[in-house]
């Protein structure tokens, strides 16, 4: 049975952090078995203790962290109280990391090709010329193309995407049995996910090097790992087989983890026909408002229409006094329909953003216009006008950490357009910030709190009361839940959602993730550089993608072709686990 | 599918040892707290603070009622007292004029924790005021602010001090205390306001590109209002760290510039004129502690107003500096 003997086994690991001189625990009574050549993902939301887990396992446990009890068994060995020497001998040679953040784990001060050699000399597999040979042949199975040329490269030639597959070279430089990946791909694109998941797929099959991979994304784990391990507050709520636990989770927590992730689930919040009624109340009181002024005619259908936007942006060029052009914004044309979203969805660099900056007024477009219900944006001159037009239109920003000030009360937050506009009187101001928390389901008590006390989702419902205080009919969300655990990303989804039928909002949705924009919008605007590449309704666009790019981006959502809705069928399955 | 491994069977946790929280709920038990209370307790637990504090509090006594440490006057000289050794109501004895060393340098703190004071006061105010405009609106105003900085960066403040200074005295010799505290305070903020103009600039840039700039902007703020009620307040605690270290500077380059001659007039009681009188005493070996009085509270002062600032800055910025 030695092939049966597991590579790494974790049993009942404790581990905490010192805090104020007690132990505050972050892992408890966590197991975990890996095989040699295996997937095992480690699912969980920020604070579940994934990462001090794969930490605690390499010996690298930040600060005051430390193992209080459990032992984590590598080949039959325990690391937890080995001494430091072995632990330094094991790291490298034995399991590798791919660490997190690709930006700040390489030294920019070094060649990348010097840092991968570094790795190789550590482990005294080779040194000199035979390891520069070396570090080419790593980079290049990392899939960097020209590895010759970019081994004498610096971190800050490379994108994001090859920093991790350096990063990766050097993981795998000393030939580990086991790789922890603690979210390699988290901080990229998702074409680029795609891409270097399959590379790492691809090559640790040929090496036989088991992976451990820590992700907050379950679709992606699924589509990853053989078998599973759900975290939850420090504890580990749910493991077995991955398809198993995806399409027939048993713990509450991993069926709300199920039903909330946006690349399993995407659905339209709310049906069509729903829909319908809150577009046509949207138009209905639209008509109404027109009707009281004086202004000829009904509104038009659209509410924003944007027509040929250009945005050129001048950067420093090669020498000094010498600028260039860069084209953030190319020729884009689009409109919102009244108590619509319109999502625009892109990767960094698309321009999706520049494109709600120019549509906020916040950034002067280079060409072309802005018409808000009929009217030139660029035509408006007055103060009073611009004021406005101000409070028909609200922004909110993608960081929950930085889009409220942070010496603002919530109060004093939400309450600030109010001020602005001198609307009612400091009583009537307090009842309508006590109605617009409700509105965002926060307790009146939180009025006098500071967003250093709130969690991400709650200062974002704090952003979204704020931008509500001045009853405008469009709501332009740049990012607005990507910073956000998918759990309360669901929840802020479903609330932007339930407002939208209620006051019959237009939303503009900026997003880099195709997964929630099925759940939320009606017609959907790819952008790739600066340029749309399709704009179409949200089901032709998922249904049948027109443009190449599209069909990219939809293949990439982690997770996206793993079938759901087969829990009769898991049921029926034979639970091989239990007679094994 | 493959077979399952050993040790990897199903398993689902009881539900009673893993109770299922509800999503994002909101902590009502803990009181309200603002950053600033933040840090507060922060500054409260660090001994630093206490430290300084208290070294601070004795100082300002000192500085209200001197009289309350000593009974001599400090401009009361007799040459028969030249140099005479400590004895009751004078413990540290007399300087080379006669004149109480401890009664002097009790007094003398006013001049030199007023010019400091003063200074940083001047100073911070330049470089708020200017350091905001520079950062917050950029190209013309900026290139001003900034290049005239950058000229007056390039002055050695002592050098540039000690030119102004014996400018000043060749015009009128005696200025008296005010006349003579304000010349340095002018002299001295003239040279020293870029580097609070530089920090607070940064600062400000750094924030005037934060969200929440942008969704006041969206709300109508205009730019004046922006700037004075999210920028500015939101920029400062940089610039309130290194005011209350370089207020010690101040301190010791006054007591420099008047050790050379060109500080405070000759008449003010002050620390820089005392140990400048008794410089000879120390070459010559005559008596040590005529100097090492007046050396010693300068010192005192000096790290005082410095570790406040420490611990100040670690209150503020908690996550710099330590692990």
């Amino acid at each position: 049975m030695s092939e049966r003997q597991p590579l790494l086994e974790v049993r009942d690991l404790d581990v905490a952090f010192r805090v104020n001189k007690q132990d505050v625990p972050a892992v408890r009574g966590a197991n975990l078995t890996v095989h040699p050549g295996q997937t095992v993902a480690i699912v969980g939301e920020s604070g579940s203790g994934k990462s001090t887990m794969a930490h605690a396992i390499i010996g690298l446990l930040p600060g005051t962290g430390h193992v209080t009890g459990g032992e984590i068994l590598f080949e039959g060995k325990d690391i937890a109280t080995a001494r430091k020497k072995d632990i330094v001998a094991l790291r490298g040679a034995s399991i590798g990391l791919v660490p997190q953040d690709p930006m700040s784990n390489l030294n920019p001060m070094w060649r990348v090709g010097s840092q991968i050699k570094e790795s190789l000399k550590a482990n005294g597999i080779a040194s000199g010329k035979v390891a520069d040979r070396r570090v080419v042949e790593l980079l290049e199975e990392a899939g960097l193309p020209e590895a010759q040329r970019r081994a004498r490269q610096f971190p800050h030639e490379f994108s994001g995407g090859m920093r991790q597959r350096a990063l990766i070279a050097m993981g795998l430089a000393a030939r580990p049995k086991l790789l922890i990946a603690d979210e390699p791909t988290s901080a990229l694109d998702v074409t680029v996910q795609k891409q270097i998941l399959d590379h790492l797929d691809t090559l640790t099959d040929e090496l036989g090097v088991a992976v451990l991979l820590i992700t907050h994304d379950l679709g992606l784990a699924a589509e990853r790992a053989d078998h599973l391990v759900v975290m939850y507050k420090g504890r580990i709520v749910e493991s077995g087989p991955a398809l198993e636990i995806l399409q027939d989770p048993h713990h509450p927590y991993t069926q709300r983890l199920v039903a909330s992730a946006p690349s399993l689930a995407s659905q339209r919040l709310s049906s069509l026909e729903h829909r319908a009624e809150v577009r046509e109340q949207a138009q209905r009181s639209a008509v109404q408002v027109a009707a009281v002024g004086d202004e000829a005619g009904a509104p038009p259908d659209d509410v924003i229409t944007v027509q040929n936007l250009s945005k050129v942006f001048r950067l420093p060029g090669s020498s000094p006094f010498r600028k260039t052009d860069f084209l953030a914004v190319d020729d884009v044309s689009f409109s919102l329909r009244r108590g619509t979203t319109t999502a625009i969805v892109g990767e960094s660099g698309s321009g999706k953003s520049t494109v709600a900056r120019m549509v906020l007024g916040l950034l002067e477009p280079t060409s072309g216009t802005v018409t808000f219900d009929g009217v030139d944006v660029s035509d408006i001159g007055s103060r009073a006008d611009k004021l406005a037009l101000r409070r028909r239109m609200q922004p909110v920003f993608q960081n929950p950490y930085a889009s409220l000030d942070p010496m603002y009360s919530v109060y004093r937050s939400i309450e600030e357009p109010l001020r602005t506009h001198d609307i009612g009187s400091s009583k009537e101001r307090e009842a309508r910030v006590r109605d617009l928390l409700e509105k965002v389901s926060l307790p009146a008590s939180v009025m006098r709190r500071f967003p250093n006390e709130l969690s991400g989702g709650q200062r974002q419902r704090v952003a979204i009361a704020r931008a509500l205080a001045l009853e405008p009919e469009v709501v332009i969300c740049d990012e607005a839940v990507s910073a956000l655990d998918v759990l309360v990303q669901a929840q802020i989804l479903t609330l932007l959602n339930d407002l939208q039928a209620e006051l019959g909002l237009s939303y503009l949705f900026i997003t880099h993730d195709l997964a929630v924009v099925r759940q939320i919008a009606d017609d959907v605007l790819v952008m790739q550089n600066g340029k749309v590449v399709e704009a179409a309704p949200v089901e032709t666009v998922f249904e049948s993608p027109r443009e190449d790019y599209t069909r990219a981006l939809l293949d990439a959502i982690p997770g996206g072709s793993i079938p759901l809705g087969v829990v009769e069928a898991g049921d029926d399955l034979p639970r091989r686990g239990l007679d094994d | 599918m493959r077979d399952l491994m050993p040790g990897q069977q199903r398993w689902v946790a009881a539900l009673a040892e893993t109770p299922l929280k509800a999503v994002d709920v909101l902590d009502t038990e803990a009181p309200p707290e603002s950053q600033w209370k933040e840090a507060w307790k922060r500054l409260r637990r660090n001994p630093l603070f206490w430290m300084s504090s208290v070294l601070l509090a004795l100082l300002a006594v000192v500085l209200a009622v001197p009289g309350l440490f000593t009974d001599a006057d400090p401009t009361f000289c007799q040459l028969s007292d030249s140099l005479a050794n400590g004895r009751a109501g004078h413990p540290f004895g007399f300087d080379k004029q006669g004149c109480d060393v401890w009664s002097r340098t009790l007094y003398g703190a006013r001049a030199s924790v007023l010019v400091g004071v003063l200074t940083t006061l001047l100073v911070a105010t330049i470089g708020i005021v200017t350091g905001a405009i520079a950062g917050f609106y950029g190209t013309f105003p900026d290139s001003i602010v900034s290049r005239l900085g950058d000229i007056f960066f390039a002055i050695p403040l002592l050098l540039a001090a000690i030119v102004t200074l014996s400018i000043f005295n060749n015009l009128n010799p005696d200025r008296g205390f005010w006349g003579g505290c304000l010349a340095i305070v002018f002299t001295l903020a003239l040279f020293a306001w870029p580097q609070i103009t530089r920090q607070m600039r940064a600062s400000v840039l750094q924030v005037k590109n934060l969200e929440f700039v942008d969704a006041a902007k969206a709300i109508g703020a205009s730019p004046r209002v922006n700037l004075l009620r999210h920028v500015v307040p939101n920029s400062l605690a940089p610039v309130i760290v290194t005011s209350m270290i370089s207020l010690g500077v101040f301190i010791t380059t006054e007591a420099t510039l008047s050790f050379l001659g060109l500080g405070l007039p000759s008449s003010v009681v002050s620390w820089g004129n005392d140990i400048s009188a008794a410089q000879n005493l120390v070459r010559s070996g005559q008596d040590l502690s005529v100097m090492f009085v007046p050396a010693s509270a300068l010192a005192i002062t000096v790290l005082a107003f410095i570790l406040l600032g420490d611990a100040v800055r670690d209150a503020l910025d908690p996550k710099a500096g330590k692990s």
